[in-house]
């Protein structure tokens, strides 16, 4: 959840009282409009970066593009000027950052290599050295089909699977979810970057952020009934991830409306955009709506059409997880 | 996942300090001590000469995962998205391609299905019979027992969870082809070749060609399962089996769908299937303290089983240990597991048994006629048995089972 959310809630309420009280006790169409008004402190931020020209004249992705591409969206998202700013907002020289990637889908939509080399690029200029960064996924032999090249050791950027060092041997668990936790995530990561690609998902409707942290435990496969719905609210609680995890850049270069989460490319098209934000629910909100309009404009049902809306975002927003916002009224959707 | 007679044996060789039984570089005297450590750890050194991991053959076996990897038997190509249905189990998982189904050992690669835990052994012991339990098959005999990873149910209460509620990968595993475990299981002097501990229904290709390849080298074989299964399946896979176990987990829908996530009606299907095959086939109810523990369930249970399948099937009546996500609950006492037996006994059941109480009374088999004993059972050890040619040595009452091999 946004730290500007959580932190700006008790202020928020001080300023409804106050309000109320300078109003003179108004009645409830004056405090409605007065909370409208404030709520604009209370938004989760969803900032969408767009390049057409990203690739160029040919179909690969253009570093220099990437890397100016991920610095709008993140000088939008903190309202900086400087490209540099928002990573020392984030993270502190000394800390160890994992980039939780995702390379399930394979060659054409697993998450970009040269969007995880700009985020490299950007943590070390922010003073985090190379060898404190770990881009991880599940498996090292899915992430080098994909493209990553494994490395261990030495003063460079780490990159490897949970393969490579197993999973804690203690379960954790929360609600309905019982879990093994990778101990990349829990012995190599003080800060948790989330870098999911913006997917169709057969079973639970869409995969963004939230869903992308079934890469992260060793039973991934026992929580997939019901649309993957209370369980990926549940493990997006457990304190080893929520406590760490800081951003969510979403890679929509290449993305996928149906038929995921395998690549189809049929089904997947050249967005050419990045998604960040640091409520991923709001993120999972926002994607989704774009995957549905894709659909529609595809002549496809829509998810819920299909029976397989993603409810589990409703769910992490909920009274019980409050891991962010799903209510629209509540997300700016900044397009840069 | 399939529960075993003791709650608190590890089945897994790294959870125990100890390489994959299959492996060579085990020596004796690491296994000797891990043989003994586990003996401790039961209270009853005198089991710990079945608790020996099986001595490895010539080579070590590198894992592949291309050689575990065979095209699975049970299931239906869908036509949108190189989809499938899996039809093993009731669950009916739909796989996207790339993706597994809920058992975690079955993935959907460019539209077809494959098993990656073919010959995929992640452990293996050779156990007496009684510990499975079976308590009508040839008592005091040996079972070459052995596990690959995987589950189609998650129970919370699973004491081999570290096995069953993970992925292939993820565990320790030895290449064992069918063929190798029929001479293996020969050698060692087991009639029988169990498959047990995780759960067989996810790799039933495997139990089927280890079976074949028993069969033709004189070794039988036994499933220990939770029945979780298609009908198809079932009479495919486990028609292939000597005898059966099955673990009712409990006799309400909402406990299998809260405690086991799966379902009550499949697995009562399959024991009445089973029954009708004329598979020999028993039951084990684990008691689970304030879950499943009432008058009312064991009678309920206890007049199903004599109605749909009859009073000749054995049910065993074990004790819960606190594991996996029930570490909550106490373990069930004795008391309780006696008022199980004696209600089931009520209704008319002839052979109701207590397990996981070493030296309870009511694990040896009486004949349902004349009351006297037929098996005495210490511990896993049938110490004395009086029954001849499938009857009471004392008044002839046939006794069913599979009593001789």
């Amino acid at each position: 959840m946004s730290a500007m959310r959580s932190a700006s809630r008790r202020d928020f309420l001080k300023k409804c009282l106050t309000g109320a009280a300078v109003l003179g006790a108004s009645g409830p169409v004056e405090l409605l409009a007065a909370a409208e008004q404030e709520s604009v402190f209370v938004k989760s931020r969803v900032v969408i970066a767009r390049d057409a020209m990203l690739r160029g004249t040919g179909a690969a992705v253009e570093s220099h593009r990437m890397l100016s591409l991920l610095d709008r969206a993140m000088q939008a998202l903190f309202d900086r000027d400087n490209p540099i700013e928002p990573w020392k907002k984030l993270v502190r020289p000394g800390e160890t950052v994992g980039l939780k990637v995702n390379a399930l889908g394979g060659r054409g939509l697993s998450t970009n290599l040269q969007l995880v080399e700009a985020i490299c690029d950007r943590l070390q200029d922010a003073g985090i050295k190379a060898g404190d960064i770990v881009v991880w996924d599940r498996d090292s032999d899915e992430m080098e089909h994909v493209g990553f090249h494994v490395a261990t050791g030495g003063n460079r950027v780490q990159c490897f699977g949970t393969d490579r060092v197993d999973y804690e041997q203690e379960l954790v668990t929360h609600g309905s979810v019982g879990s093994r936790l990778s101990k990349i995530l829990t012995q190599r990561c003080d800060v948790l970057i989330n870098v999911p690609v913006l997917k169709d998902h057969d079973g639970a409707g869409v995969t963004m952020a939230l869903k992308s942290m079934y890469g992260v435990i060793h039973n991934p496969n026992k929580y997939h009934p019901n649309g993957c719905n209370p369980y990926i609210a549940d493990l997006n609680m457990l304190p080893e991830i929520r406590t760490r995890m800081r951003l969510t850049i979403c890679d929509a270069t290449t993305a996928c409306f149906e038929g995921g989460p395998g690549f189809k490319p049929e089904y997947s098209w050249k967005n050419n955009a990045l998604m960040v934000s640091q409520d991923p629910v709001a993120l999972d909100y926002t994607g989704w709506q774009i995957i549905e309009r894709k659909r529609a404009e595809k002549g496809l049902n829509s998810l819920e059409g299909d029976k397989r809306a993603p409810h589990y975002i409703a769910t992490a927003a909920d009274a019980q997880h409050r891991l962010g916002t799903n209510d629209p009224r509540r997300i700016a959707v900044v397009e840069v | 996942m399939a529960h075993e007679f003791d709650a608190r044996e590890s089945q897994n060789p790294a959870v125990r300090g100890e390489r994959s039984p299959f492996s060579c570089s085990l020596d004796r005297r690491s296994f000797l001590q891990g043989a003994v450590a586990s003996g401790v750890a039961l209270g009853a050194c005198e089991f710990a000469q079945f608790l020996v991991p099986i001595p490895a053959w010539a080579g070590p076996q590198k894992q592949d995962d291309s050689q575990f990897t065979v095209e699975a038997k049970f299931y239906q190509k869908l036509p949108d998205n190189k989809k499938i249905k899996c039809k093993l189990c009731p669950r009916e998982c739909t796989v996207g391609d790339r993706e597994r189904g809920y058992c975690g050992v079955r993935e959907n690669r460019g539209g077809t299905y494959y098993t990656l835990v073919h010959s995929r052994v992640c452990a293996a012991h050779i156990d007496p019979i009684e510990k499975k339990p079976l308590f009508h098959y040839l008592p005091g005999t040996l079972a070459f027992s052995l596990a690959t990873a995987g589950c189609n149910v998650n129970c919370k209460f699973c004491q081999n969870w570290d096995i069953s509620q993970v992925r292939p990968e993820q565990v320790p595993a030895d290449y064992a082809p069918p063929k190798l475990v029929a001479e293996l299981a020969k050698q060692r002097n087991c009639p029988t070749i169990a498959y047990t501990y995780s759960e067989p229904v996810v790799f039933s290709e495997y139990i089927m060609d280890a079976a074949d390849a028993g069969h033709e080298a004189g070794v039988r074989s036994v499933v220990v399962s939770n029945g979780y299964m298609q009908e198809e399946a079932l009479k495919t896979a486990y028609g292939k089996m000597d005898a059966v176990k099955i673990d009712l987990k409990a006799f309400t829908e909402s406990y299998y769908k809260d405690v086991v996530v799966g379902e009550l009606k499949p697995v009562l299907d399959s024991l009445v299937t089973l029954r009708k095959m004329n598979k020999w086939t028993e039951i084990v109810y684990l008691v689970v303290p304030t879950l499943n523990n009432s008058d009312d369930e064991f009678r309920g249970l206890a007049r199903w089983i004599k109605t749909d399948l009859g009073v000749d099937v054995p049910i065993h009546f074990t004790q819960f240990h606190p594991e996996y996500l029930l570490k909550n609950l106490p373990i069930t006492s004795v008391p309780t597991l006696e008022r199980a037996k004696a209600i089931a006994d009520a209704e008319g059941l002839h052979y109701v048994y207590i397990g996981n109480v070493p030296g309870h009374p009511a694990q040896n088999t009486y004949c349902p006629k004349c009351r006297r004993m037929l098996v005495e059972r210490v511990g896993f050890t049938a110490s004395q048995i009086l029954i001849r040619k499938g009857s009471c040595s004392f008044c002839g009452q046939p006794i069913p089972g599979i009593w001789h091999a």
